[in-house]
């Protein structure tokens, strides 16, 4: 007999399993399963590895301090793709989900500097902003030596949009091109 | 993929190339096991390496890696000496009559059409001839007709020739030819399963378009269980690149603009595909004015009129290759100024990475957004390199991922999956979309205060969002999905969008995903009741999420029956005629959905081609119109067809042309042969930040013939130096019987294994030798995907 997960945790509240040493694990096993879960909210995910596109259910609870917390990644029984079944990147997701290793905050690196310089947003986004600007001016091509119309900016180029989602590649392209960029790659190539 | 995972399980032959599903694409890999074990099929791997793929293959090929447009060449051969393809199919859905022009010739390895000058090849000097009635000329038997030029073509791949290029010994070949010819009868059918292992070479998409070849020749594509299907290796790979985060496409893939084109109308003359029959629908070309008008109503909103066509040149028109080399090589020859990368690391992704970092160092300023620290973000203080001598400004700027927000994956089968927000943004991260929004704004207001180079497409772009500076993805997909301008509302088909600048539609192929309903990548009807949710049995799930184009799951799928409208196969139908109801049914059909096919006057099965055929000959491509074997640019060997012209006489060399020093080896100072993979427990680089995964596979490796290892006294566990024209690693050997030698063309032939993921920046930083120091800085002619899957090394015990 195959057993859900939503089975399991329904059957151990009810069944009395007495151990070859002679204890009854259903109280251990009860309050091993609710520590996990009980009262979370199930999200919906998709891993973000590779392109199998396992979907993923996501339990997280607010704590008293009223931060989120990530309890538990597992597969989607549902998913046509992948069934409930993960690899061991999509098994050990939460650890890509939450980490003490991502960037904490911008980060400013001044040309021949050895260490890095914490700023804020406002800093580095005016300075981004102000690159993009003289880049563009400096390097962009209205008409090349043929006299065609170009429209061009020759100086800048993007790379990325593998990991973050369609919608935000679509924006990538859209203000990329807007901006005049034909210097444009993801990770199809490489 | 032409067709998805799930399909996968209906193939009753899984040839796979160039790929190692087991272990790259683990869960992936239970669709095939499940054709395996449910129905028998038989699975077919040719690698390089003996991997876990292998290891549950019916068959195993050691191949020679770079080789196998020689093998899927020998394939073709026997089965068009044997008369084991698909006849009737190929006359239905292939251009096999069409009469190709006198001109075309292949001597010694070059095609005709070759400038030696520019060392390229005029594509169009490779075309049809055509009758008086301005279509292709149509004759099966003539002696130019496409199957006839294919047949003389690739005559030359016999099995010994296979053998002496591919290493694959004689017998085993032709025991591999038998089983895919059984493939050919209209009830069984083979599905193409094929990775990086297939694309990172100069030949890269000859070795795919091998593949599509064999499979029209034996009638599998457009069926269930059929198709070339390509593994993709990101998350989201497909998803943005059919929103074109491509140098060469606009969303929908529809080509960039080049230079010279004054107009729409000059434009879409010169890039969407002209009627080559009076059959054929031609159904991308024709439409071809509407997707991009209403892409430009999109974006330039009011500012796009009829009148200055629709902000045609607020478009910018490349000056030539602008793809992932191009971009490095500008920097080297310090043309680029400022490189902004998202979730992407230049350094490790390479190829040569050693030139790669000198190109970063060579910047004004480079931008990196990303949730944790990459080799690019770090370049600056790379072991090796000292930061007073790098003038590039550069800035981390912490983004958010993927749990941190919304929006959707595309995964490779071409499902677009919807994604929920699990967590809120950690610390001061921000979205990328909101990253990439607000320095727009930032850089539209300085061109309103300042002035500037050509403003106008900066200050017309529509940002029509709640919050300019903060999008919200459920706007955006709105957006891609288009609208009629009109009423104001959203579309439910593509096939409403028009060019008189009345619809919008951001990426014409996701119009429809989101229509006045919701949005359909939402929808979650899946395995958890497959009878009422899979009414086929077919395994298509058309409410589970949303798959492009029109929620259609296999591509082509006119081609899964036979002329009458009778799938060629009934236990495995994609779509049928239902003569009573008037309509096709099945799977969302890849034709008009009331068009009988017992009218003279129906379309061709292909809808997308202007042949209306599947293209067995085709000048889509930049090296020749059949592929053809050409040795990679680092071989061991001459090309034992055309010694003389050994590699393809159409890559582009950066470094020759650019006037750098020599950076390829030879055989003679680099004797081995080396390919680069991933490993189960990383992906990329960005694992190299997860504790499990690290203590799983910590430490740099590379593996070693048992052989090879022998001669050198290498042992498992030795520190070695492993070499090419262009770096080196030192990392510990694993020797093992899993690589072997080959024999090629008489002499004997080592491959070394090289797994990608470590670098100087991770849990494990010890670890900071990069893979990709030793790959070339060369591409394939057509797409410029770098080669680095073959290319020469030395290896040396420390």
């Amino acid at each position: 007999m195959e057993l859900t997960r939503r089975e399991v945790i329904q059957g151990a509240a009810g069944a009395a399993a007495v151990s070859p040493l002679g204890f009854d694990l259903t109280v251990a096993k009860q309050v091993k399963l609710r520590l996990r879960i009980e009262g979370a909210t199930v999200s919906h995910s998709i891993c973000p590895y590779c392109a199998v596109g396992c979907a993923l259910l996501a339990y997280t609870k607010k704590e008293a301090d009223g931060k989120v917390k990530l309890l538990q990644i597992e597969g989607d029984p549902d998913s046509p793709v992948n069934e409930g079944r993960l690899c061991p990147k999509g098994a050990t997701a939460l650890q890509l989900a939450v980490s003490r290793r991502r960037v904490e905050a911008p980060m400013y690196r001044e040309p021949g500097a050895a260490e890095w310089k914490r700023v804020s947003w406002d800093f580095a986004l005016d300075k981004l902003a102000r690159n993009i600007k003289a880049s563009r001016d400096r390097t962009f091509v209205t008409t090349d030596a043929d006299g065609n119309v170009v429209n061009r900016c020759e100086g800048i180029a993007f790379a990325g949009g593998a990991a973050f989602s369609s919608e935000e590649g679509y924006l990538a392209t859209k203000l990329m091109r807007g901006l005049g960029l034909v210097f444009l790659e993801q990770q199809a190539r490489v | 993929m032409t067709n998805h995972w799930r399909d996968i399980r209906h193939a009753d032959v899984i040839l796979i190339n160039g790929a190692n599903p087991a272990e790259a694409h683990p869960v992936g890999f239970q669709w095939m096991m499940r054709a395996k074990v449910d129905r028998g099929a038989k699975m077919i791997h040719a690698d390089p390496r003996f991997t876990r793929t292998s290891a549950v293959s019916d068959k195993y090929l050691r191949i020679r890696t770079g080789t196998d447009v020689a093998y899927f060449g020998g394939l073709i051969n026997y089965m068009l000496q044997n008369s084991l393809y698909h006849k009737e199919y190929v006359e239905f859905a292939t251009n096999a009559a069409f009469v190709v022009k006198e001109n075309f010739s292949f001597n010694d390895g070059m095609f005709n059409g070759f400038d030696p000058q520019r060392k390229v090849y005029d594509t169009a000097s490779w075309a049809y001839e055509v009758g008086p009635d301005g279509f292709a000329v149509l004759d099966i038997n003539h002696p130019r007709s496409v199957l006839n030029l294919l047949r003389q073509h690739y005559s030359r791949y016999t099995p010994e020739m296979v053998e002496r290029i591919t290493g694959i010994p004689k017998d085993e070949f032709l025991a591999v030819a038998k089983i895919v010819g059984e493939t050919g009868k209209p009830d069984k059918v083979m599905t193409i399963v094929y990775a990086v292992g297939l694309t990172h070479h100069t030949t890269g998409v000859q070795l795919i378009r091998s593949g599509a070849l064999l499979q029209l020749l034996l009638g599998n594509m457009g069926r269930p269980g059929g198709g070339m299907n390509a593994e993709r290796g990101h998350a989201n790979i497909q998803g943005n690149t059919d929103h074109a985060i491509s140098w060469d496409i606009l969303p929908g893939y529809l080509r960039i603009p080049a230079p010279g084109q004054k107009s729409i109308d000059d434009y879409v003359a010169r890039s969407a595909a002209k009627k080559l029959h009076a059959n054929s629908l031609n159904f991308f070309g024709a439409n071809y004015r509407k997707f991009l008008v209403s892409m430009l109503k999109g974006w330039y909103g009011d500012a796009a009129t009829a009148a200055n066509d629709f902000a045609f040149h607020h478009l910018p028109k490349p000056a030539s290759d602008s793809s992932w080399l191009s971009i490095f090589d500008a920097a080297l020859r310090g043309k680029m100024e400022g490189i902004m990368l998202s979730g992407m690391t230049a350094t490790s992704i390479g190829p040569d990475s050693n030139q790669v970092l000198q190109a970063l160092s060579n910047l004004k300023w480079l931008c990196v957004m990303d949730s944790y620290a990459t080799t690019s973000s770090e370049f600056w203080h790379a072991p090796g390199v000292d930061p007073a001598k790098v003038q590039t400004e550069v800035l981390m700027l912490p983004a958010t991922h993927w749990i941190e927000k919304d929006g959707s994956f595309t995964n490779s089968g071409r499902w677009a999956q919807w994604k929920e927000q699990v967590l809120p943004p950690e610390g001061e991260a921000r979205h990328d979309h909101w990253i990439l929004a607000e320095t727009f704004q930032r850089v539209r207001d300085l061109y309103k205060e300042q002035g500037g180079k050509f403003p106008d497409p900066v200050l017309q772009l529509v940002m029509p969002y709640k919050d300019a500076r903060k999008p919200e993805l459920d706007e955006i997909a709105q957006e891609i999905n288009g609208k009629d301008l009109p009423t104001g509302k959203r579309l439910a088909s593509f096939a409403l969008l028009k060019d008189d600048g009345t619809t919008t539609a951001g990426d014409w192929i996701y119009t429809g995903h989101y229509p006045e309903s919701g949005n359909l990548a939402k929808r979650r009807d899946g395995v958890q009741d497959p009878a009422k949710n899979d009414p086929t049995g077919m395994g298509f799930y058309p409410n589970w999420a949303w798959s492009w184009p029109a929620n259609r799951r296999v591509l082509y799928n006119r081609a899964s029956a036979d002329p009458a409208g009778k799938p060629w196969d009934p236990k495995r139908p994609g779509i049928q005629w239902d003569a009573a109801g008037a309509r096709w049914t099945g799977d969302v059909p890849d034709y008009p959905v009331n068009a009988n096919p017992a009218d003279p006057a129906s379309p061709l099965p292909f809808i997308m081609t202007g042949e209306g055929m599947g293209r067995l000959f085709s000048n889509g491509v930049a090296d020749g119109p059949f592929p053809e074997h050409y040795e990679p640019v680092e071989s061991p060997v001459d090309n034992p067809l055309h010694p003389k012209v050994s590699g393809t006489p159409v890559a582009f060399h950066y470094d020759e042309r650019a006037g750098r020093g020599n950076r390829y080896g030879t055989a003679r100072e680099f004797p081995y042969v080396a390919t680069s993979y991933r490993l189960t427990e990383h992906e990329h680089y960005v694992t190299q930040h997860v504790e499990q995964l690290v203590q799983l596979q910590p430490e740099a490796f590379v593996e070693v013939p048992y052989e090879l290892a022998q001669e050198k006294g290498i042992k498992t566990g030795d520190t070695v130096r492993v070499s090419s024209k262009r770096g080196k690693l030192e990392v510990r050997a694993v020797v093992t019987k899993r690589l072997g030698p080959l024999t090629i063309d008489g002499k004997k032939v080592y491959q070394i294994g090289i797994p990608i993921h470590w670098g100087f920046v991770g849990i494990n930083s010890g670890q900071h030798w990069l893979a990709n120091a030793l790959t070339p800085f060369v591409g394939d002619a057509s797409a410029r995907t770098p080669e680095f899957k073959a290319f020469l090394v030395n290896i040396e015990k420390l």
